[in-house]
């Protein structure tokens, strides 16, 4: 592929950093990313991706626009209220870049529907809300031994992390099982600041594009926590778990189970 | 100098920074480590920018002349892997 003079315009800042160049710009154009959920994490990750040219996006929500969606969600606009989270964000992203294919999946993920719809991507960016949700992406990425960029936000606190199925630990190596219902507070239970999801998207759409170069040192093994009111990021190592249930020495999870859905959604 | 073996030649005339440095920076990716790219521009700033880029990204700059009263030659050996 050759750069038309449009993209060698737009892609400017990329091309003359070293560690991209022609070349990074080149996988990154290639490069297929899906997405799960286009809320306050995946609003960001998305515009950001789209922005740096990733060839294919695919976002899956099944959800629908809310005005209290706005405070935080910002590829949804009161244009688009009423409209699927997918084909919202869509127009946002196709908007920013026609150079990207936006592919909107109006579904909810569940232990059927999972591999199929992750098989054909590079990498999977978890922005969900719910803990059945994040448990059955990480146990999906381990068995597909794909990427996973993973992020989560409460409050004033947001976490982030990239997981390597075979390179590191996995989600399941943190916490073995998810939380009992009720016993972790929800977004909306709790509230959230704004651009806190800003913040935290940001960084897994920097450690997407860091695998999609493949520059720098991504965050596999560690935890990195940030602290808003506080103004502190704290990089957590975590151990990989030999016995962890997923992707340890003797797995006892072979195939994907749907958890409970006692959770609620942001 | 003058009589080394130039592999491409870069003529960016027309050209603009940052578009300067972008068109010279895929000019270098696409020789091999060891060639010589020649590149020929006429907007001033990049005949002191281009260079320095250069040395940064770890490549040797052998020549900056100014050939006319409004266009340079640059020449670059390309050190290092992109």
């Amino acid at each position: 592929m050759e750069f038309t003079e449009e993209q060698l315009k737009r892609y400017s800042r990329h091309i003359i950093l070293p560690e991209v160049g022609g070349k990074g710009q080149k996988k990154i154009s290639g490069a297929k990313v899906l997405i799960v959920g286009a809320g306050g994490l995946g609003c960001p990750v998305g515009y950001y991706l789209a922005a740096a040219g990733v060839g294919t996006i695919a976002i899956v929500d099944n959800d629908r626009v809310e005005l209290s969606n706005l405070q935080r969600q910002i590829a949804h606009s009161v244009k688009t209220l009423d409209m699927y989270k997918a084909d919202s964000a869509k127009q946002t992203f196709e908007a920013l870049n026609p150079d990207v294919n936006v592919i909107a999946i109006k579904e909810r993920l569940n232990s059927k529907n999972i591999l199929g719809l992750f098989k054909d991507y590079d990498i999977i960016v978890d922005g969900t809300d719910n803990f059945p949700t994040r448990y059955l992406i990480n146990d999906a990425c381990v068995m597909l031994k794909k990427p996973l960029v993973s992020g989560a936000i409460l409050r004033f606190e947001g976490q982030v992390t990239t997981i390597l199925p075979g390179d590191g630990p996995c989600y399941r190596c943190l916490f073995e099982e998810p939380p009992p219902a009720g016993l972790v507070p929800s977004c909306q239970e709790a509230g959230v600041l704004g651009v806190l999801p800003g913040v935290i998207g940001a960084l897994q759409a920097t450690e997407v594009l860091k695998l999609i170069i493949g520059k720098g040192k991504p965050l596999n093994g560690n935890l990195l926590i940030y602290d808003a009111l506080g103004v502190n990021f704290r990089k957590v190592k975590i151990p990989k778990n030999e016995d962890c249930p997923v992707c340890g020495k003797n797995p006892s999870i072979k195939e994907l189970t749907d958890l409970s859905e006692e959770y609620c959604s942001i | 100098m003058d009589n080394m073996k130039i592999d491409k030649k870069l003529d960016i005339r027309g050209q603009v920074c940052p578009y300067t440095l972008v068109k010279s920076k895929l000019g270098v990716e696409s020789i091999e480590v060891g060639q010589i790219i020649e590149i020929l521009l006429d907007y001033p700033e990049a005949a002191d920018s281009i260079p320095k880029a250069m040395l940064n990204y770890g490549h040797s700059v052998l020549k900056v002349e100014k050939i006319n009263p409004k266009e340079w030659v640059i020449q670059v050996k390309k050190e290092v892997e992109d």
